[in-house]
C-alpha cells in the first residue's frame, strides 16, 4: 500500500501547516523533513518497482477496471523521486528567501497541495482521477502565483488560469467523449480494449482533445502562452518550484496517453508529435534570446526544452523515450537551478533585469559557478548532465533516421549555448553599473540549497551510466505497454 | 602510471589551484607545472614502446548500457601531440605564473589554463569518439573563459563570445557527424573504426557524417571562412594566446582530421574539401596578415595561414604531404609559441604591441631579441631551424601534389613570402628601428617569462641540426597513424639542388625585395583591403547576430504579444482544426439520429436552452446576458431530472444559483458596458466559436452513437447494493467506488479557500 503515500502524506502534511500557519519556524523546519520524506517515499517506490517491476494498487479494494487503481512503473517513479527532490530544494530555499508575510499566509500548505496533485498524476491509472488531480495542481499553482496579490501577480495568475482551465475542459470533454465511447475510465483498461477492437480510427478526436490539453499544459507551441505570462510574476522560488514540476507532469502524462493510447494511425501521431517539438524547441530558443529579464529568457527556455523531451516521444524507440527521460530528470534539476541561481543574483543586486546587473564573477566567484554550473548544463556542456540528454536524443534521433528533427535539435542547442551567455557576459562578467540597484546580503539557505542542486546535477552528469540503464528500463515499460496493461489487470 | 590517472590528477591541480594560489604566492606557477612536466617525462619514457608499433589502450566503464566506454588510445600521434600539449603547457604555466603577477584573479586563470590543459591532453589521447567530444567541448569552454578574462572590458566579451559560439557550433556539427559516423559502426571506439574505413566510406551517411565533423574541424582550427574569431581571440592574456591559439587548442581541429584521415579520408570529397579549405585559408591568413600593426594580431593571421597549411597537406594526403604536415606542426608549435611569449613580453616591458610604436630594443633587451630573432629564422624557413625543413617539405609536398598543384605552388609561394617578409619587418623593425621614446627604459625579462622561449627555440635549432637522429623518432609513428601506407621519410637538411632548393632561394629573395619596398607596397595593400575586403568578418559576425536578435524580438512581440483574448483564441483555433484534421482523417461513422422517442416537453427544453443561448450572445447588457445563463443553467438541470439523475439535479440547482448570485455581485462593480468590437471582430469570433461548438457537437454524437464495449456503469448497478451497501448508486460511487475523486476535489475546494484567505490577508497588510 505504499503506493497510497504519495498522495495521502501530502495532504496530511498539508493540514498540518494550515493548522501551524503562524508559527514561521515550524512550518519552515516541518517543510523541509515532510519533503525529505515525500523523497524517501519516492526512493522505495523506485526500489521496489525496479526489483519487482510494475506494481498496481486497488486503493478501495475494488478490483481494476471498477474502482480506481494507482499504478508505478519506473518511468513515474523517477519523476517522484526527482520533483521531490526538487521539493526539498526549493524547501531549503525559500525560509531564506521568500518573505514572511507570503510564509505564515499559507505558502507551505499550498506547496505540498501542489505536491499532492503532482504525485496524483504520476501515479494514478485512471483518466477521470488523473483530472481531478490536475486540478488539484492548476488550483494550488494559481494561488501561489497570486499569492502576494500584487497587481503583476494577478495580471499573470489570471492568464495563467484561463488558458489552463480551457485545456482543463478539453480534457475533461475527452474524458466524457471516450468513456462514451469505450464505457470504461480505467487506463490499462482502455488501452487493452483499444487493442482488441478492429481499427475504430475515430477514437483518436477524443485523442486529439487530450494531446492539445496536454499540450497546453506543457507549454508546447502553440499552446505555451501562460507561461511566459505568468513564470517571472511570483517570487522565484515559487517559479524554480514550477520549473521542476509542472510542465513535466504534462509531459509525463503525453508520454503515459502515447504510450496506451495511440494505437491507430501511429505514422500521423508521429509526425504531429514531432512537428510539435520541432517548433516548440526552435521558437522557444529563439524568444529567449530576446529577453533581457533572467527570469524570463530562463521561462521561455522551458519551452525550448520541454520541445526536447516531446521530441523523445515521437522517437518512440526504447533509446528515444530513455533519452528523454534522462532529459527531463536532467531539466527537472538544471532548470530549478538557474531559477534558484537568479534569486541569488536578485538577493545581492535587487534586479532580474540584465541591465541593472554586472560585476557578480568578480564580487561573488561563488554565485557566478552557482550559475554557471547548471547553465552550462542546459547548453549541453560535457560532462555535465545537459550534454548526455542532448547526445541521447541526437544519437536517438539519428539512429530512428528522424533527421530533420534531430538537426533542428542541433541547431536549438547552439540558441540556448547563446541566451546562457547572454546571461554569464552581462550579469556575471559586465562591469556592475552605476545604477545598480541595491546591494543585498545572500541568505545562508539559499546558498546551500543552490549549492546542493548544483552538486546534484554534477553527479548526475558522474554517473550517467546507471541513471542512464534505469532510463532504458524504464524505455522499455514505455515502449511495450503491455507490462503496464498486464500489471493492472492481472492478464 | 596510467594516462587516466595523469588526467584525473591534473583535473584535481586544475581544481585546488585558485584556493592554492593564495599561499603558494609568486611561486604558484613553478609549482603547478610540476605535473604536467612529470607527464611530458612520461610520454618522453613511453616513446620507445611506441617506436616498436605498440598502442596503449585503457578503457574504463562509462555508459555499460549503451556499450560506451571511457577510452583512452595512446599512439605515435598520440605521443607527438601530448609532448607539445605537456610540455608548451609547462612553460606556459611558468610563464603565466610570473606574467599575470600585476592581475587580480590570477588563480582563477591559472585554474583555467590548468583545466585548458587537462581538455586538450584528453583530446590528443581519446579513444573513443564521445570521449573526445567531451574534452573537445570543455577547451571550448576554457578557451572562453580565458578569452574573457579582462572580462570588464566589452570588447574581450565580445572576441569570447564570438569564440565560443563558432566553436560551440562547430561542436554540435562535430557531435552530430560522430553520432552518424558510428552509426554503421555501431561503436564509438577508435579501434573499431579504424580498422575498418571502408564501412562508412561505403555507407549512406558518409557525406553528411563528412561534411558535419569537417565543420567541426573546421571551426576549431579556424579556417576560412570561420578563421574571424582567432585574431578576435587575442584580446586574452598574451600565455593564453601562446597556449591556446597557437601551439595547442587550435590544433585540435587538425589533429582530428590527422585521426581520422584513415576512416575518412581518401576519397574525392575529402581531398577536394580539404585542400580547397586549406589553400584558401593559407593565403587569407597570410595575405590578412601583411598590413596589421598588432604583434599579436600579425601572429594570430600568421597562425591562421599556418593551419590552414596543415588542413591543407593533410588534404593532399601524399607520403611528402604527411611527413611535411608533422614536421610542420613540430616547427610551427616551436616558433609561434615563442613568438607569442615573446610578444608579450615586449607589451610588458614596453607598454605596448604596436609594431609602429617599438624600435632599437635590442640594446635594452639583446638575450631576449637573439631567441625572438631565432624563432622568426624559424618562421621564414631558414637553414639551420627547423622551419626550414618544415617549409622544403611543403614544397617538395606542393610540387608532388596529384591535383592542381601549380595553384597550390604558387599560394605556397606567396605565403612563404608574406612570412618571409613579416621574419624581417618584425626582426628587423623591433630591434633596431626608429626608437620611440619609452616611459621607462625597457629591460631584459625575468627567468620565468624567457625560460620557455629560449628552451623551444633551443629545441628548434637542435631538430634542425640533427633531424634525423631527433625528429626522426619523435614523427615516425605519427605519420603511419595517419595514414598506414606511408612512412617517415628521412630528414635532412641538404638535399642537393633540385627546384625545391631554387624556390627556397626565389622565396628569401622576393621576401627580402618585399621587405626593401614595403614603404611603397603596404599602403597599395592597405588600399586594396580597404577596397575589397572592407567588410571584417568580424563585424559581419555581430551585425548578424544584431540581426537576429531583431528578428527573434519581432517574433516574440508577434506571439506573446499580452493580449490575452488573442491567447486564447490561437489556442482554440489550433485545437479546433486539429481534431477536425483527426475527424476528416478518421473513417466515417453513420450517426444515428433519433428524435422519435424524445418527449415534446423536454423538446421545449431543448428550444428554450437555445434560445436562451442566442440572446445571451446578443443581448446588450450583462444582466440580461447572465439571466440567459441561468436559464441555460436550469433548463439542463430539468433534463438530468427527466432522466433520473436527481443527485446531479440538486447539485447542478444549487451550483448554479449560487453562480447567479455571485455574478450578479460582481456586476455591480463593473464599470458600465459597452461594446468595444468592430462586426468583423465579432464575425471572426462567432466564426472560431462555430468551429469550437461544431467539433464538440460532432464527437459528443460520435460517442452517442458508437458503444464499443460495454459499460463499467452495470457492475455499479449490480455490486452498489450487494456489495457496497448503499442504495443511491451516485452516492456509492462518489464515497465508495471512486472515493478517491471525491478526495481529491475536497482537497481542491479546500485550496481554494486556503488561497482565497491567504489573498485577503496579504492585500490587506500591503494596505
Amino acid at each position: 500500500m505504499i503506493l497510497v503515500l504519495p498522495i495521502i502524506l501530502p495532504l496530511l502534511i498539508m493540514v498540518v501547516l494550515i493548522f501551524t500557519r503562524r508559527w514561521l519556524f515550524f512550518q519552515q523546519a516541518f517543510s523541509i523533513l515532510a519533503s525529505v520524506v515525500l523523497m524517501w517515499v519516492g526512493f522505495l517506490i523506485l526500489m521496489d518497482v525496479q526489483q519487482n517491476g510494475i506494481k498496481a494498487v486497488q486503493p478501495g479494494s475494488w478490483d481494476a477496471p471498477f474502482g480506481i487503481t494507482l499504478v508505478a512503473d519506473l518511468f513515474s517513479a523517477i519523476m517522484m523521486v526527482t520533483a521531490s527532490f526538487v521539493a526539498v530544494v526549493v524547501m531549503i530555499f525559500s525560509p531564506g528567501f521568500i518573505d514572511k508575510e507570503r510564509q505564515t499566509a499559507g505558502y507551505y500548505p499550498l506547496v505540498f497541495g501542489l505536491l499532492m496533485g503532482v504525485n496524483g498524476a504520476f501515479f494514478t491509472g485512471d483518466l477521470f482521477n488523473l483530472y481531478v488531480w490536475y486540478e488539484v495542481m492548476l488550483t494550488s499553482s494559481f494561488v501561489l502565483i497570486a499569492l502576494g496579490g500584487s497587481a503583476e501577480q494577478l495580471r499573470g495568475s489570471i492568464k495563467y488560469v484561463t488558458i489552463n482551465f480551457v485545456a482543463s475542459i478539453f480534457f475533461v470533454s475527452a474524458i466524457g467523449i471516450l468513456y462514451g465511447q469505450a464505457g470504461t475510465l480505467n487506463m490499462a483498461d482502455l488501452a487493452d480494449k483499444m487493442r482488441s477492437w478492429d481499427e475504430h480510427t475515430y477514437v483518436n478526436s477524443a485523442l486529439m482533445l487530450f494531446f492539445i490539453a496536454f499540450s497546453v499544459k506543457s507549454a508546447l507551441v502553440p499552446f505555451f502562452f501562460w507561461l511566459p505570462a505568468s513564470y517571472h510574476t511570483p517570487p522565484v522560488a515559487i517559479t524554480a518550484l514550477f520549473a521542476g514540476t509542472l510542465t513535466k507532469v504534462g509531459v509525463y502524462t503525453m508520454f503515459r496517453f502515447y504510450s496506451l493510447f495511440v494505437v491507430y494511425d501511429q505514422m500521423f501521431w508521429t509526425l504531429f508529435i514531432l512537428t510539435l517539438a520541432g517548433l516548440t524547441m526552435f521558437i522557444g530558443v529563439l524568444m529567449a534570446a530576446s529577453q533581457f529579464d533572467i527570469r524570463k529568457i530562463l521561462s521561455f527556455h522551458i519551452i525550448s526544452q520541454v520541445g526536447y523531451m516531446i521530441m523523445g516521444l515521437g522517437i518512440f524507440t526504447v533509446s528515444g523515450i530513455a533519452g528523454a527521460i534522462y532529459f527531463t530528470i536532467h531539466n527537472m534539476l538544471s532548470k530549478t537551478n538557474t531559477f534558484l541561481a537568479g534569486g541569488l543574483v536578485y538577493q545581492r543586486s535587487g534586479s532580474y533585469d540584465l541591465k541593472y546587473l554586472g560585476g557578480l564573477y568578480k564580487a561573488k566567484p561563488l554565485l557566478a559557478l552557482l550559475f554557471f554550473i547548471p547553465a552550462m548544463s542546459l547548453a549541453g556542456i560535457p560532462p555535465l548532465p545537459g550534454f548526455f540528454g542532448k547526445f541521447f536524443l541526437i544519437k536517438g534521433g539519428f539512429e530512428a533516421q528522424q533527421y530533420f528533427i534531430t538537426a533542428v535539435a542541433i541547431l536549438t542547442g547552439l540558441f540556448t549555448l547563446f541566451s546562457m551567455v547572454k546571461i554569464w557576459n552581462e550579469a556575471y562578467w559586465k562591469k556592475e553599473p552605476e545604477d545598480v540597484k541595491s546591494r543585498g546580503k545572500v541568505h545562508p539557505a539559499t546558498i546551500m540549497a543552490t549549492s546542493l542542486l548544483a552538486l546534484a546535477v554534477i553527479l548526475l552528469g558522474i554517473f550517467v551510466g546507471p541513471v542512464m540503464e534505469l532510463s532504458m528500463q524504464a524505455g522499455e515499460q514505455i515502449v511495450n505497454p503491455q507490462m503496464y496493461i498486464s500489471a493492472v489487470l492481472g492478464k | 602510471m596510467t594516462t587516466g590517472l595523469f588526467l584525473l590528477i591534473l583535473l584535481l591541480v586544475a581544481a585546488i589551484a585558485p584556493f592554492l594560489r593564495k599561499y603558494l604566492k609568486h611561486q604558484a606557477g613553478w609549482i603547478y607545472a610540476l605535473w604536467p612536466f612529470a607527464g611530458f617525462l612520461y610520454y618522453l619514457s613511453l616513446l620507445p614502446v611506441i617506436q616498436q608499433g605498440e598502442i596503449l589502450i585503457e578503457s574504463y566503464e562509462w555508459i555499460p548500457v549503451l556499450g560506451l566506454s571511457f577510452t583512452f588510445y595512446v599512439d605515435g600521434l598520440s605521443v607527438l601531440f601530448s609532448l607539445l600539449v605537456l610540455g608548451i603547457g609547462t612553460f606556459i604555466l611558468v610563464y603565466a605564473g610570473y606574467y599575470m603577477r600585476p592581475y587580480p584573479m590570477k588563480g582563477r586563470f591559472l585554474g583555467y589554463l590548468l583545466l585548458f590543459m587537462t581538455a586538450m591532453q584528453g583530446i590528443v589521447v581519446s579513444g573513443n569518439l564521445i570521449t573526445m567530444f567531451v574534452f573537445w567541448e570543455l577547451t571550448s569552454i576554457s578557451s572562453y573563459l580565458l578569452i574573457g578574462y579582462y572580462h570588464e572590458k566589452p570588447e574581450a566579451r565580445a572576441s569570447a563570445l564570438q569564440a565560443l559560439l563558432i566553436t560551440g557550433f562547430g561542436g554540435l556539427a562535430l557531435l552530430g557527424g560522430f553520432v552518424l559516423l558510428a552509426i554503421p559502426y555501431d561503436s564509438y571506439e577508435l579501434t573499431t573504426l579504424l580498422s575498418d574505413g571502408d564501412v562508412i566510406k561505403n555507407h549512406y551517411l558518409y557525406i553528411p557524417a563528412l561534411i558535419l565533423i569537417l565543420i567541426g574541424a573546421f571551426t576549431k582550427s579556424a579556417q576560412f571562412p570561420f578563421h574571424f574569431w582567432l585574431p578576435g581571440a587575442m584580446t586574452a592574456p598574451s600565455p593564453v594566446s601562446a597556449y591556446l591559439h597557437s601551439a595547442t587548442m587550435v590544433k585540435a581541429g587538425v589533429f582530428l582530421l590527422a585521426r581520422l584521415n584513415p576512416v575518412l579520408g581518401g576519397t574525392e570529397v575529402w581531398s577536394y574539401s580539404l585542400t580547397i579549405v586549406g589553400v584558401t585559408t593559407m593565403f587569407v591568413g597570410a595575405w590578412l596578415s601583411v598590413t596589421q600593426v598588432d604583434l599579436k594580431r600579425i601572429l594570430a593571421y600568421t597562425t591562421v595561414s599556418a593551419l590552414g597549411t596543415l588542413v591543407l597537406l593533410i588534404g593532399t594526403g601524399t607520403e611528402y604531404a604527411i611527413n611535411a604536415a608533422i614536421v610542420f606542426l613540430l616547427v610551427h608549435a616551436l616558433y609561434k609559441g615563442t613568438l607569442f611569449m615573446m610578444a608579450g613580453n615586449i607589451e610588458k616591458k614596453t607598454g605596448t604591441r604596436d609594431i609602429r610604436y617599438l624600435g632599437g630594443l635590442f640594446k635594452y633587451m639583446p638575450f631576449a631579441a637573439i631567441i625572438m630573432i631565432l624563432a622568426l629564422v624559424s618562421m621564414a624557413g631558414v637553414p639551420p631551424m627547423l622551419g626550414f625543413l618544415g617549409k622544403e617539405l611543403i614544397y617538395e609536398a606542393s610540387v608532388a601534389a596529384p591535383k592542381a598543384h601549380l595553384f597550390i605552388l604558387t599560394l605556397g609561394f606567396l605565403t612563404n613570402v608574406i612570412l618571409v617578409f613579416l621574419s624581417l619587418r618584425l626582426a628587423i623593425d623591433i630591434f633596431w628601428g626608429k626608437e620611440p621614446v619609452y616611459d621607462k627604459k625597457p629591460q631584459e625579462p625575468s627567468l620565468s617569462l624567457i625560460l620557455g622561449p629560449f628552451l623551444m627555440v633551443l629545441a628548434s635549432f637542435v631538430l634542425g641540426l640533427l633531424p634525423s637522429a631527433m625528429a626522426g623518432p619523435l614523427t615516425s609513428k605519427a605519420i603511419t597513424a595517419i595514414s598506414p601506407l606511408h612512412d617517415a621519410i628521412i630528414l635532412k637538411l641538404w638535399h642537393g639542388f633540385n627546384i625545391v632548393l631554387a624556390l627556397s632561394v626565389l622565396t628569401l629573395l622576393s621576401g627580402y625585395l618585399v621587405f626593401r619596398y614595403r614603404h611603397q607596397l603596404l599602403p597599395a595593400i592597405d588600399r586594396f583591403n580597404i577596397r575589397y575586403f572592407r567588410r571584417e568578418f568580424t563585424r559581419v559576425f555581430f551585425s548578424m547576430i544584431d540581426a537576429f536578435l531583431v528578428f527573434t524580438k519581432l517574433k516574440t512581440r508577434a506571439l506573446q504579444h499580452g493580449y490575452h483574448r488573442f491567447y486564447l483564441m490561437t489556442l482554440f483555433v489550433v485545437a479546433s482544426v486539429m481534431v477536425w484534421v483527426m475527424i476528416w482523417r478518421a473513417d466515417p461513422i453513420i450517426l444515428e439520429l433519433n428524435f422519435s422517442d424524445m418527449p415534446i416537453n423536454l423538446i421545449a427544453v431543448v428550444v428554450l436552452i437555445i434560445a436562451a443561448t442566442l440572446s445571451a450572445v446578443v443581448s446588450n447588457s450583462r444582466v440580461v446576458a447572465l439571466i440567459c445563463m441561468g436559464v441555460i443553467g436550469f433548463g439542463i438541470t430539468i433534463i438530468f431530472i427527466a432522466y433520473s439523475g436527481v443527485d446531479l439535479a440538486i447539485t447542478m440547482i444549487m451550483v448554479e444559483t449560487l453562480m447567479i448570485i455571485l455574478a450578479m455581485a460582481v456586476v455591480y462593480h463593473l464599470p458600465k458596458y459597452q461594446n468595444f468590437s468592430s462586426t468583423g471582430a465579432r464575425m471572426r469570433d462567432a466564426l472560431v466559436a462555430t468551429l469550437v461548438g461544431t467539433f464538440f457537437m460532432v464527437l459528443v454524437l460520435q460517442a452517442g452513437t458508437s458503444t464499443l464495449d460495454a459499460p463499467i456503469s452495470a457492475y455499479y448497478k449490480e455490486a452498489s447494493y450487494s456489495l457496497a451497501f448503499g442504495r443511491n448508486i451516485v452516492n456509492v460511487i462518489l464515497v465508495d467506488f471512486r472515493a478517491l475523486d471525491t478526495l481529491g476535489e475536497i482537497t481542491v475546494i479546500s485550496i481554494a479557500a486556503l488561497g482565497i484567505y491567504a489573498m485577503i490577508k496579504l492585500t490587506k497588510k500591503t494596505n
